[in-house]
């Protein structure tokens, strides 16, 4: 037992639930408030909006999508017209069609899967104005969502679930801006750089050769306005680096201090929004009970994976290589970590990136351990519900608390009731859509892959740790997580499309059945409580609901781990 | 019901994009320029008025007399315009083929050293810029870099343990040698 590994993990995650109540006061102050503020009226004005007006499901449904495409349609445009755009000192030319149909996709939907490498990529032009006000949009998209669907439990018998652009704005402006740019200074001071100057190119200490001989004396450093988007992309479970190795990156994320406020950032929305359900719905228990189921599933698979990477790797064995910790190092297999993070840091930041639809990266998956790596390739199957991204992890957590109630309700004999409002068959269609679309979009996804030449082309790992590249793959995509088993070359136009396809699916057909059950809950009245009812903010019912997600996961994915992690384990273990 | 969204989603779109993608990185750049020009601008170090490296980007070292970094995978090694790392899986046979190598090469340098070789020292970072190697790695090259030079183990020592970072708090992340800056160290370390 390494004492130090432990004292990290409890303070991160203590540090996490200290942080969630205030957030998450402020949050619903923030959606609650029924005037509207100078500047957002300001906003409202020139958009043309009544804030006092409520939409329903289907008006804020389709406001949303129309917002998103926009989006997308304009993050394409500006990677395809880059080169003759301003912003753009390294002179980087126009990304080709599949990678721009990809990235905008990816940043419209909240996932930043990263079929590109940044700075060799994208235009400071770009980053900016596509890929930075797409982290901030889609992450309030995400929590828009939420809000209607928690309106749906408060309203009784009304036709309205709230107004789109009132809480877009509010999400963007008096939630994500401030802390975004409270985030971003601090880790500038760090050595996150924050510069519109070019590259800089300095000349090496040592002079070396390049692998043809070539003498090497100098060295380009990539810079660029990296820290405000770095700080966005933690705190909106978005995940896109400004750099091609994310997190790893040390001028994105330089000192053990700015990663722990990176990741303390990854799950800091998502865990306060729990909070802030249980202010809205007037019972604070009912937050602090799905946290908790979260913290459940959270804690033993982040122990797993720290115990598997400190252990190293056994095929070291036999090259007189010391693996063990000590105060002299972090041991453990550091294939793809950096120093500075050393075990514990890399495995905490995987498992919270996955568990989070963040899929930022501080350390490479795909050199983890079989065991190791097959932990965040779970936490995106669970369906992004332990934690999740902001908004979309907690209204799938809440489409599983409906089907958990569903189940205990055939158990018992009784109509199933949430947070007083009846459950029947329409809601329960909408919540097994929201669950079973990502299960089916991974399987499919990594099945046909795996049997097409397009999809086997680029692996690079050979065997069945190739086998784990796709299937991390499309459970990142279609999860919207974002992050990779990097070794698989996404850049093509196989990986392009089909991820871009897994990844806009998932997204709009979980938000809009959410928005549906929203609209749907609104209408009902409230069923008072009875002696009969279930309560959802036991002990009990919390080990119910995460017994829920983990066999709903495991039966679905089991065979499929089993090809992949499990059987790279035994041959190593061998 | 779509008609009236069209105007919201137009004007919306562009004062948000404002806000978000002008605005708040300005202000950030302007703020952050103010206030920490050195960490903005990458952290650069200078010797003799002249930039010779970021204290946050490792450098590639290879000759005897240097303290060397960790390997990297980028193409050439630690190639700050285009960072990556190798994305081995642990059993693929070109990995460990490396990892042996590496191990092969540190022994032939420094003969006389039995001791087993610290594993951050044979794998590749990340990144492929790691400007750090442990503790435990820094002092397995002291006899060599103290040979090379020849200077005194104990100098050697107190060059790296002067660019040592411990844990934040005594607690968070893990102690670090930068390797660039002990080496800078060195070059002006007299016997």
């Amino acid at each position: 037992m390494n004492t130090n590994n432990l004292i990290q993990c409890f303070l991160y995650l203590a540090a996490l639930v200290l942080c969630a109540k205030p957030l998450g006061l402020y949050m619903a102050k923030v959606y609650e408030k029924k005037s509207a503020g100078k500047v957002e009226s300001v906003l409202y004005r020139l958009c043309g909006v009544d804030p006092n007006k409520g939409m329903n499901w289907k008006t804020y449904a389709a406001a949303m999508m129309l917002f998103n495409v926009l989006g997308i349609a304009v993050v394409y445009s500006l990677q395809r017209f880059q080169n003759l755009l301003p912003f753009n000192p390294m002179a980087l030319g126009a990304v080709t069609p599949d990678s721009s149909f990809n990235t905008a996709v990816s940043f419209g939907t909240n996932t930043n899967w990263q079929g590109y490498g940044g700075e060799t990529t994208m235009s400071y032009l770009t980053q900016m104005l596509g890929l930075t006000v797409q982290n901030f949009v889609s992450a309030a998209c995400g929590m828009v969502v939420l809000v209607a669907l928690i309106r749906g439990f408060v309203k009784k018998q009304a036709n309205e679930i709230g107004n789109f652009w009132v809480d877009l704005v509010r999400s963007t402006l008096y939630i994500l801006l401030p802390l975004s740019f409270a985030l971003a200074i601090v880790l500038v001071s760090q050595g996150v750089v924050q510069t519109f100057a070019p590259s800089h190119t300095v000349s090496l200490v040592q002079a070396t050769a390049d692998s043809s001989g070539k003498a090497v004396t100098e060295q380009v450093l990539a810079v660029g306005p990296a820290a405000s988007q770095i700080a966005i992309k933690q705190l909106g479970t978005n995940g896109g680096g400004f750099f091609n190795v994310n997190s790893a990156h040390p001028f994105e994320n330089p000192t053990p201090l700015s990663n722990f406020l990176e990741m303390l950032a990854i799950l800091l929305i998502p865990a306060s929004l729990c909070y802030m359900f249980g202010v809205m719905v007037r019972d604070k228990r009912q937050g602090w009970a799905l946290l908790a189921a979260m913290m459940l599933i959270f804690i033993p698979l982040l122990w797993t994976c720290v115990q598997t990477e400190q252990m190293g790797n056994p095929a070291f064995a036999p090259l007189g290589i010391d693996q063990s910790a000590s105060t002299l190092q972090a041991g453990g297999n550091m294939e793809g970590k950096e120093v500075r993070f050393g075990i514990v840091n890399s495995t905490l930041w995987a498992t919270a990136t996955t568990a989070a639809s963040n899929g930022s990266v501080n350390s490479m998956h795909d050199s983890f351990m079989p065991l190791g790596g097959l932990i965040p390739m779970l936490m995106m199957q669970l369906g992004e519900v332990v934690f999740g991204g902001v908004g979309s992890g907690l209204y799938g957590m809440i489409a599983f608390a409906i089907i958990a109630v569903f189940v205990a309700g055939l158990m018992v004999g009784r109509t199933p009731e949430y947070l007083g409002k009846k459950i029947e068959a329409s809601e329960m269609k909408m919540a097994s859509l929201i669950i079973l679309i990502p299960c089916c979009l991974v399987k499919l996804g990594t099945a046909a892959s795996v049997v097409s030449p397009g999809g086997t082309a680029t692996i690079f790992n050979p065997g069945i740790h190739g086998f784990s590249e796709v299937l991390y793959a499309f459970s990142s995509a279609a999860n919207n997580n974002g992050s990779a088993f990097a070794g698989l070359g996404a850049n093509n136009i196989f990986y392009n499309i089909a991820l871009g396809l897994a990844m806009f699916i998932s997204r709009y057909w979980l938000a809009i059945p959410t928005l549906a059950i929203a609209g749907a809950l609104a209408r009902k009245k409230i069923v008072p409580v009875t002696s009969g009812t279930l309560p959802t903010h036991t002990p009990l019912f919390i080990f119910f609901l995460a017994s829920v997600v983990v066999v709903v996961g495991a039966l679905t994915f089991f065979p499929s781990l089993a090809l992949g992690p499990i059987v790279e384990h035994l041959v190593l273990a061998r | 019901m779509m008609r009236e969204q069209i105007r919201p989603t137009l004007v919306s779109f562009l004062l948000l994009s404002v806000i978000t993608g002008v605005v708040y990185p300005l202000v950030v750049t302007g703020v952050s320029q103010t206030l920490f020009k050195n960490q903005a601008g990458g952290s650069l170090i200078f010797r003799d008025g002249k930039p010779v490296g970021s204290a946050l980007i490792g450098q590639l070292f290879d000759q005897p007399q240097y303290l060397w970094g960790r390997p990297s995978a980028t193409s050439p090694a630690y190639n700050g315009a285009a960072s990556s790392g190798s994305n081995f899986g642990p059993l693929h046979a070109d990995f460990l083929k490396s990892v042996a190598d590496r191990v092969q090469t540190l022994k032939a340098a420094d003969p006389g050293n039995t001791a087993l070789v610290p594993v951050d020292l044979v794998t590749a970072s990340g990144s492929g810029l790691d400007p750090h190697i442990s503790l435990a790695a820094a002092y397995y090259q002291v006899p060599r870099v103290a040979r090379a030079r020849g200077l005194s183990g104990e100098t050697v020592k107190r060059a790296i343990e002067k660019n040592t970072q411990g844990r934040f708090l005594g607690i968070i992340g893990e102690p670090t040698v930068n390797v660039l800056k002990v080496n800078l160290e060195l070059d002006t370390a007299k016997q």
